[in-house]
């Protein structure tokens, strides 16, 4: 990991949607008027969701002229935080948690198919340019290692060719449903397991 | 007071110091980078920590304040153990380049490693790599040196108010930048060269000049602008290398603007050397005698009321003594230093200074700014002024619109009309103003150069005297000069006889009345050559020189001795740090050449007896580097007329104001940034 660059190829403007200043008008709601800049991390989160899932330097200026900060103040935040995204991303964007849990499970295989089949580096477009991958640190699901993120949902207790079906499904824009692909409900054990005498769903 | 125990001895400490701070006062010395006295406090370098009774970790003295009974140890061997481990870790990632670092010898880290770090490095992985940053013309960066101490960030957004710098990423990736690597806009960008510990930040101008110890320092007084900083000059045989601040807490605490600081490059180039005489339309060089022969030709030529005399904005107080008295012995009174006629009343020193000093803005409760941008006028004051704004949130007006000043201030008109309201209590502002204890107002030389200067002037102050605004504790109407010799120019009474009162010089000027000008260092007047014969003596083949038909060449402020009085009427002296170039010589010596030559008697014997008498002219005068005196103001009705004009901040070429900084390469540089910025309306 090196520190975010920004992308070459800005948008000129940003505005928030209508319904995005609504929620805006919410989200200032939770801070008192002088410490209004305490939203700048929510701001640029629904400029994200806003810009397809990556914020631009022309966001980042209008968010600090909507708070009153300065624009390096905007951008230290916008660069501090791994999960905000400085260039553009994929339509289906997927973050390989490579964590230590994920990787005892095969994390490693996993990033060597995205290489594979989307791009041979991480924050890369892929050739038909709906795909991109990265690395990232862990995403709390452990318990359904090896997993990733695609866009809001998870895919969890992946093998090698599990994922090599769902990476196919993205490329050709039908992606497959999310959950755990080893048949698992939620987080439940595996095999109907009894203890203390309880049977166990 | 509440005591301390430091290193066994107890020590009083006053409420609200750190730890640090009392250990200082016991004379204890805490190693630190990311600590400075004028910024705030970060605690991020760690090298401060020390042993503290019932606490089981190190603390970092800095951003531990200070409280009664706390028993601090500083030289136990777990302090030493701290700061073994925090000195490893800051030389972890930094590179051993010490031999071509800019910072060598006057270096922080490498002082401090040397008596505090360890004399071996156990880190054998790779040490991390930052790009260079961009930061504009002043500022070399080399941020792999970085050790993330953030005074510059906090320089830029505390001191200077742009808060351009800042750091970016996290963890071992974060880095030091300007937004989107742009030059820093301000006018104090400079200073956070002398902040950076290490050498991450290091002087463009200056890159592989010279070492520190090479070069001999001499300690002086600044001319650029009328604050009269405080400043070190670093030469190297004849060539000034680098100018300095020098800490004074009463003027420039420990900043300096960056034409001060960089301005000194002008004086290597385009400098007079020898005498030149105007032949054939051409410029060509002579020597003293033929031009002095040439000089006093002229002069007897020509009656005394035709010869006419200007100084220019960098001359000190004894040269421009030495001229008036040479003026005095040509029999002639056109003298005239404003290079705008601009009102001014020189009854009393109080009437043309900064009355509450600079260090006096930080009690005021208000402040008005009339027709004056402080900001490129004294950028040190109007630091100062920022520092009082952040401090105290006091309320700032302004009657014209300045532009950007790095704090906020509410514009409540842009004429005379609110002048004249204001006086009469009819604007909002009045009541305001009167609620106030100790009001600030501050008059710049654009709203004196209107035709209404003296209503504008007199009014006010008739207004704060009535009102007991002005009292024996407390005068907040101040004139803000703009040039170096102003207001000593004024003590010396060079305005005198017809002068002083109405603007005959100009008048005369514009009707051509004068046969001979003679220009002592002045590049800044505005002035169409027609038939008469000008004299150029000056140091810098400038404005001045362009229409001269004889050029003299002078020393500028660092090749002679000389006293400044600065804004507030606070007398400082400038010292020799290197010589005069060539043939030049100072200026108190050429007019004893001419009056040798004219056959007068009056010379000047020697420079201390020049220097005794300006120093005796001087009304309350107290001591050198002291405020003068304080009087109270006399109310002595001047009849002023009112026009109806409108009050504005004249536009000032911020890094090109005087024949220092228009030689300049670096300041040539800034400004063509600075104007590629205005053209493209911000950085952004």
């Amino acid at each position: 990991m090196s520190v975010k660059k920004v992308h070459d190829n800005q948008p000129k403007e940003f505005k928030f949607s209508d319904e995005n200043l609504r929620k805006v008008e919410e989200i200032l709601k939770r801070y008192p008027e002088k410490n209004k800049k305490s939203a700048v991390m929510p701001l640029l989160y629904l400029a994200q969701r806003q810009n397809d899932n990556w914020i631009p330097l022309a966001a980042m200026r209008y968010i600090a002229n909507f708070l009153a900060m300065p624009y390096i103040s905007v951008y230290e935040v916008a660069t501090f935080y791994t999960m905000y995204n400085l260039a553009p991303v994929g339509k289906h964007f997927i973050q390989v948690c490579t964590t230590t849990p994920c990787l005892l499970r095969g994390a490693d295989k996993i990033v060597k198919l995205c290489k594979e089949n989307i791009s041979p580096n991480e924050n890369e477009i892929s050739k038909k340019g709906n795909c991109s991958w990265m690395e990232v640190e862990c995403l709390g699901a452990c318990v359904s290692a090896p997993m990733v993120q695609i866009n809001d949902d998870y895919y969890e207790d992946l093998d090698e060719k599990s994922t090599k079906e769902i990476l196919t499904s993205l490329i050709n824009d039908k992606p497959l449903k999310p959950g755990s692909y080893r048949g698992r409900k939620n987080t439940s054990p595996e095999k109907i397991l009894i203890s203390n005498g309880e049977k166990h769903a | 007071m509440p005591k301390i125990t430091i290193n066994g001895k107890e020590i009083e400490f006053e409420k609200g110091m750190t730890v640090l701070q009392a250990c200082e006062l016991a004379d204890v010395e805490i190693p630190r980078f990311c600590y400075h006295e004028k910024l705030s406090i970060a605690g991020n370098c760690r090298m401060c920590l020390v042993e503290m009774d019932k606490s089981p970790k190190p603390i970092a003295s800095c951003a531990m304040p200070a409280a009664e009974g706390m028993n601090i140890k500083t030289n136990t061997a777990l302090v030493e153990k701290a700061r073994k481990g925090v000195m490893e870790f800051l030389l972890a990632n930094h590179p051993l380049d010490c031999p071509v670092c800019d910072q060598g010898g006057e270096c922080d880290l490498q002082d401090q490693s040397l008596y505090y770090g360890v004399d071996k490095s156990r880190f054998v992985e790779n040490k991390r790599d930052v790009k260079e940053k961009y930061m504009g013309p002043l500022i070399k960066t080399q941020m792999t040196r970085c050790i993330h101490c953030t005074r510059c960030v906090r320089f830029a957004t505390e001191v200077a108010g742009v808060p351009e710098i800042g750091a970016i990423g996290r963890g071992e990736n974060m880095e030091i930048t300007t937004y989107l690597e742009k030059s820093m806009e301000s006018e104090l960008s400079a200073n956070v060269i002398d902040l950076c510990p290490v050498g991450a930040l290091t002087s463009k101008p200056y890159a592989f000049e010279a070492r520190p110890w090479e070069l001999k320092k001499t300690e002086s007084v600044d001319v650029m602008d009328a604050v009269g900083s405080n400043i070190r000059v670093d030469t190297y045989n004849w060539e000034v290398k680098r100018i300095l601040p020098r800490l004074n807490n009463e003027i420039n605490e420990e900043w300096i603007s960056d034409k001060t600081r960089y301005s000194c490059d002008g004086l290597l180039k385009q400098r007079l050397d020898v005498p030149y005489i105007k032949k054939n339309n051409k410029l060509q060089k002579s020597s003293w005698d033929e031009a002095i022969n040439l000089l006093v030709d002229k002069i007897n030529s020509v009656q005394p009321n035709e010869i006419a005399g200007h100084i220019g904005d960098m001359i000190n107080m004894e040269n421009a003594l030495s001229f008036k008295k040479f003026f005095k012995s040509l029999k002639s009174e056109n003298l005239e230093f404003r290079e705008k006629n601009f009102y001014i009343n020189s009854d009393e020193k109080m009437n043309y200074i900064f009355n509450s000093s600079i260090s006096g803005i930080e009690d005021a409760d208000l402040i008005l700014l009339v027709g004056t941008n402080p900001r490129h006028e004294a950028s040190i004051l109007n630091a100062r002024i920022r520092k009082t704004f952040v401090q105290k949130k006091i309320p700032i007006f302004s009657i014209g619109n300045p532009g950007d000043l790095t704090y906020g201030y509410e514009i409540i008109g842009d004429s005379t009309e609110d002048i004249k309201k204001i006086v009469n209590k009819e604007h909002d502002f009045s009541q305001k103003l009167l609620s106030a204890k100790k009001p600030i107002i501050i008059i710049g030389e654009s709203a004196l150069e209107l035709k209404s200067g003296g209503y504008i002037f007199e009014e006010l102050k008739k207004f704060l005297i009535k009102n007991n605004l002005i009292n024996e504790n407390w005068n907040g109407l101040n004139i803000l000069a703009q040039n170096a010799s102003t207001v000593g120019l004024l003590d010396l009474k060079i305005l005198q006889g017809k002068n002083a009162k109405s603007s005959s010089f100009f008048n005369d000027l514009r009707n051509r009345k004068f046969k001979l000008l003679y220009l002592l260092g002045s590049d800044n007047l505005e002035l169409k050559k027609n038939d008469e014969f000008i004299i150029y003596q000056g140091s810098h083949g400038d404005r001045g020189a362009e229409i001269a038909d004889l050029i003299l060449p002078s020393a500028t402020y660092t090749e002679q001795n000389g006293l400044y009085e600065n804004l507030e009427g606070r007398i400082q002296e400038c010292k020799k740090a290197s010589y005069p170039i060539g043939e030049a010589l100072e200026d108190w010596k050429i007019f004893n050449r001419i009056i040798k030559k004219l056959g007068f008697k009056d010379r000047i014997a020697n420079f201390d007896e020049l220097r005794k008498e300006v120093l005796e002219t001087v009304p309350n005068f107290l001591e050198i580097n002291e405020l003068p005196k304080k009087s109270v103001i006399k109310t002595n009705n001047v009849e002023t007329s009112f026009y109806k004009e409108k009050i504005f901040a004249r536009e000032l070429d911020y890094y090109y104001t005087n024949s220092i900084s228009r030689s300049s390469k670096t300041m040539s540089e800034c400004r063509q940034i600075r104007q590629k910025i205005k053209k493209n309306g911000t950085n952004n």
